[in-house]
């Protein structure tokens, strides 16, 4: 991956070579047969876009050096305008010539918010108290190191209620979303399968795999599991939720803001359903807290899950809030001291714990002007990316968190262009499954084709990124899509005006 | 006592505007680029957006909160210069020159493989 710039300049600069006889199909690996599309040639209607010719794939020298710096550096070349002959090193050098840009750093733009944020210094300072003087154990009852970090424990406690508008009694800390999620959904369903009566969960086909995973888990078990289907722009059907209630629906589990598309689902409507029918509600609100106003007694919410690393806090340390009237029962899944109204057994990490109750006094403070901010730097970005040809957002326009943005590049590989782009932090769906080349299952969720999933990217905006960034990001991928697109023989028959739908691809 | 006179007294514009200048000045020696560049324009438009107070009582909470915050910044960036990271690719603007005087050191190069 290191090398990817001048294997695709070198790449490109065979095929300028080439020129003369590209006119011949390139590249034999695919032949095929436009059979339909040749009368429509022969009419003449021929509708470019742009020119397509294999030399316009051109590198550009404005980002792409910035890649090539550690290796050249290696290499002993100085780089600077003074530099002398260039032709005895790589065929970069001839662009590199112009470069003067060297004071410049090679650490990539963060615009992965979704998967984690980096912690906000307010935070830390608030934390370190706690890693450095204060060490009682917070359950310790005897003397004045257990009291004062329970006091800070409880401070932290109520900031995280107020953020959501719950009763502090109501928080449960959990070691993240992942655990919270796991817990209501299996805590409840085996509370009240108990009795073999309420073997019934209703859930959504677009939600986060730990919230998926523990359903199939339930399923093994002997329960029943709905998967709501959702529509093409990512949302349910309110319809379809009251249909799949039965009288042994024991939860229903929709995530308020979807961490691949952004999609806000309408959460205040599904807890009044679930309300009326007397099913509880969980929600997954990982990526919703601290960013969208939430309150569970508005929105009749029985169980959600809360992380502290999606909202500027630590790693490590997440809630669950749980519903006390009317009263949430649940079977726990660790067993102990009975910390935590004995639902989550375990000594409490009171420098998280303080870290993440911070975090979210500071995200209520700051909410109306970070999302302000958020958004904004959203339209720009979105503007810049949706002005290019064949690019289109995923998810609701309209009911969407401005901080996440999905856009698919028609014609270009996802996973390829997220290596082009290795001075931007970015990423095509979801961290757990970013290791996989599979399509992201939300996206086909929505009815989007493999070669739209594939070729996705989703950009999180938080409250560090900066204009400058964004500007950046859209120079660099206008380059990079650009470049891509160029050496791509399907873009050259879109060019052409041909459909590629209509093309008989020939087996081999 | 002198304390508890500077709490009553009410603030003066001199003060507030230097408060201000301490918290740019502050702000802009974090190693980070994104808390920076926060820092600054967090001060900047939260100084904007309360430049009309009247009320002596909310001016002085207002005080309050921005001496604080100035605390923390110092400490913050005493701390975020101790563990400096490399640049990232936007730092220097579209220029890519160090304005002299803010040359700063790396000494990890971290993110890379």
């Amino acid at each position: 991956m290191a090398n990817l710039a001048p294997s695709v300049l070198r790449q490109a600069s065979r095929l300028a070579s080439k020129s003369s006889i590209s006119a011949v199909p390139r590249r034999g690996v695919v032949a095929l047969s436009r059979t339909a599309a040749a009368p429509a040639r022969c009419a003449g209607r021929r509708c470019y876009v742009t020119q397509t010719k294999s030399d316009n794939a051109q590198v550009q020298a404005d980002t792409a050096i910035r890649l090539d710096r550690p290796e050249l550096e290696k290499s002993g070349l100085v780089l600077d305008a003074q530099s002398g002959s260039t032709t005895h090193v790589s065929p970069m050098a001839d662009v590199l010539k112009q470069a003067t840009r060297m004071d410049e750093g090679q650490r990539p733009i963060y615009l992965d918010m979704q998967a984690t944020t980096p912690i906000d210094p307010r935070v830390l300072d608030a934390m370190l108290p706690y890693y450095t003087g204060v060490f009682g154990n917070p359950h310790s009852r005897t003397h004045a190191y257990g009291w004062e970090s329970e006091r800070a424990v409880e401070q932290a406690r109520e900031h995280i209620a107020t953020l959501i508008g719950a009763d502090p009694k109501e928080i449960i800390f959990t070691s993240g979303a992942t655990e919270s999620n796991n817990m209501s959904i299996k805590g409840v369903a085996r509370f009240f399968g108990r009795s073999g009566k309420k073997k019934h969960i209703i859930t959504s086909q677009t939600e986060h795999k730990c919230v998926l995973d523990s359903c199939r888990h339930l399923q093994d078990d002997g329960y029943e599991v709905t998967y709501l289907p959702v529509n093409n722009k990512g949302l349910i059907d309110l319809d379809q939720l009251r249909a799949a209630i039965r009288p042994e629906t024991a939860l229903v589990s929709i995530m308020t803001v979807n961490n691949e598309i952004g999609v806000i689902q309408p959460v205040a409507e599904i807890g009044k359903i679930c309300r009326e029918h007397k099913v509880f509600f969980h929600t997954d609100a990982a990526q919703a807290v601290g960013k969208i106003p939430l309150d569970v007694n508005a929105m009749n919410v029985d169980l959600m899950s809360i992380s502290s690393h999606k909202i500027y806090g630590p790693k490590g340390i997440g809630a669950c809030y749980v519903r006390r009237r009317p009263r949430v029962r649940l079977e726990p899944i660790i067993s102990g001291g009975g910390q935590e109204r004995g639902l989550r057994s375990g000594t409490l990490a009171p420098a998280l714990v303080v870290g993440f109750g911070e975090a979210c006094r500071v995200a209520k403070e700051e909410l109306e002007y970070d999302s302000k901010r958020v958004k904004a730097l959203s339209d720009r970005l979105l503007k810049g990316l949706l002005s290019m040809e064949h690019t289109n957002q995923n998810g609701d326009p309209e009911h969407f968190y401005p901080g996440c943005v999905n856009v698919s590049f028609a014609y270009v590989e996802g996973e390829s262009l997220l290596m082009a782009l290795k001075d931007v932090a970015l990423s095509s769906g979801s961290a757990c499954t970013s290791a996989s080349l599979e399509p992201s299952y939300v996206l086909r969720a929505l009815g989007n084709s493999d070669e739209n999933a594939h070729s996705s990217i989703r950009f999180g905006i938080g409250r560090f990124t900066t204009e400058a960034e964004i500007d950046y990001v859209l120079k660099a991928v206008k380059e990079r899509v650009g470049f891509l697109r160029e050496l791509s023989p399907l873009w050259e028959l879109v060019q052409e005006g041909v459909d590629l739908n209509t093309i008989e691809w020939t087996q081999h | 006592m002198s304390a508890v006179q500077a709490a009553t007294r009410p603030e003066s514009a001199q003060r507030v505007l230097s408060l201000y200048r301490q918290l740019l000045r502050q702000g802009n020696q974090f190693s980070a680029y994104n808390f920076r560049e926060y820092a600054k324009r967090r001060t900047r438009d939260a100084f904007r957006e309360n430049k009309n107070v009247e009320d002596p009582r909310r001016i002085q909470e207002l005080v309050q909160k921005g001496l604080q915050d100035l605390q923390i910044l110092k400490r913050q960036t005493v701390i975020s210069q101790f563990y400096q990271m490399n640049r990232l690719v936007v730092e220097g603007g579209i220029s890519g020159k160090d304005t002299p005087g803010h040359e700063t050191v790396r000494q990890k190069d971290t993110g890379w493989d």
